[in-house]
């Protein structure tokens, strides 16, 4: 066997080693993507308006682990997130499911613009009709 | 201003006061527990500071809740660097002598400390009636959705979260609620 055989045995060989390291790489970040857009939506038990993405509390790193766990079991993100919503409730979603007494969070702001659109209009109106023409004073003639 | 805009503003502004007032009314730190009326979160904790006779578990052991199937739980989740702790360390340690040859069992999870702290902290408040557990990456608390310490769940005998403590204990609540659910007959097994 000559010098090039060698050469590509070893390239071979360092390839089927080399091979599911770099799948095992590939699996870990996109778990680590897929637990990340998870805790974004998680709300930070301990801290105020932070997911815990976001925190570095220890409850919230935890709580990554367990997602992080959870998802890499199986489990789909909206499983994960009814997991969590069913020991905290649905306070712990920072973004409030549109259903229920929860859609007028979403439906609000709206009515309150268009309410605002409509005295704005009102109101404009009332002061273009109701304003007074001006009369200039005579003014006298050489 | 005539009465048709004061009574319209009227109606815009006493419901946004309205809303304000009962929002001051809340303690935001107060969030309302899913868990009481459900099945309790099965744990298994390990003991490391082994509590007083009778009461006493060895270091070590597993402090399962299956294994107090058809007894009632008080499930306390504490740590050494809680003040409020210390405030009901004494009237839980006293209230679960207190029920010595009762279908009760008090436990103690430490959380987000050392065994270590937890311990010497023991030590310092003259020692704890009951066995104190520790819970590894805090699973248990995250499965009792714990916001903080001290929290107190008590676990019916039926198996089902029956009522939440948010803050320190007082005995009275312990006994209270202790009392309602030994009478109480389980509804559902185990």
């Amino acid at each position: 066997m000559n010098q090039r055989s060698w050469v590509a045995i070893c390239f071979a060989m360092a390839l089927l080693v080399a091979a599911p390291l770099g799948a095992q790489s590939v699996a870990d970040s996109i778990l680590e993507a897929r637990t990340t857009a998870v805790a974004a939506e998680l709300r930070c038990p301990v801290c105020q308006g932070l997911s815990i993405q976001d925190s570095p509390s220890e409850l919230s790193q935890e709580m990554r682990g367990m997602v992080r766990d959870q998802l890499r079991a199986g489990k789909t993100p909206a499983e994960v997130k009814a997991f969590f919503v069913s020991k905290y409730g649905e306070w712990i979603l920072l973004t409030p499911t549109a259903q229920g007494f929860n859609l007028l969070l979403y439906i609000l702001p709206f009515v309150l613009l268009l309410a605002g659109a409509v005295v704005i209009i009102v109101v404009v109106r009332r002061w273009t009709h109701t304003a007074e023409p001006v009369s200039l004073p005579p003014t006298d003639s050489p | 201003m005539n009465w048709k805009r004061a009574s319209l503003a009227g109606l815009v502004a006493v419901p946004v006061i309205v809303l304000f007032a009962y929002g001051l009314t809340r303690d935001p730190r107060d969030i309302p527990s899913p868990l009481p009326g459900h099945e309790a979160p099965p744990f298994a904790l390990q003991v490391f500071a082994p509590g007083q006779p009778p009461l006493a578990r060895a270091i070590g052991d597993t402090v399962r809740l299956a294994a107090m199937r058809g007894e009632v739980v008080v499930l306390n989740f504490w740590a050494s660097w809680c003040l409020e702790c210390q405030t009901e360390h004494a009237t839980l340690s006293n209230v679960a002598q207190q029920y010595v040859g009762k279908p009760v069992h008090f436990v103690g999870v430490l959380y987000n400390d050392d065994p270590k702290s937890g311990t010497d902290w023991i030590a310092k408040m003259g020692g704890q009636a009951y066995p104190a557990t520790i819970d590894p990456h805090a699973r248990t608390a995250i499965s009792y959705g714990l916001y903080g310490v001290p929290e107190t769940f008590f676990l019916d005998r039926a198996g089902q979260v029956a009522y939440k403590v948010t803050g320190p204990v007082s005995a009275a609540t312990l006994t209270r609620v202790i009392d309602s659910l030994i009478v109480a007959v389980p509804q559902v097994a185990r």
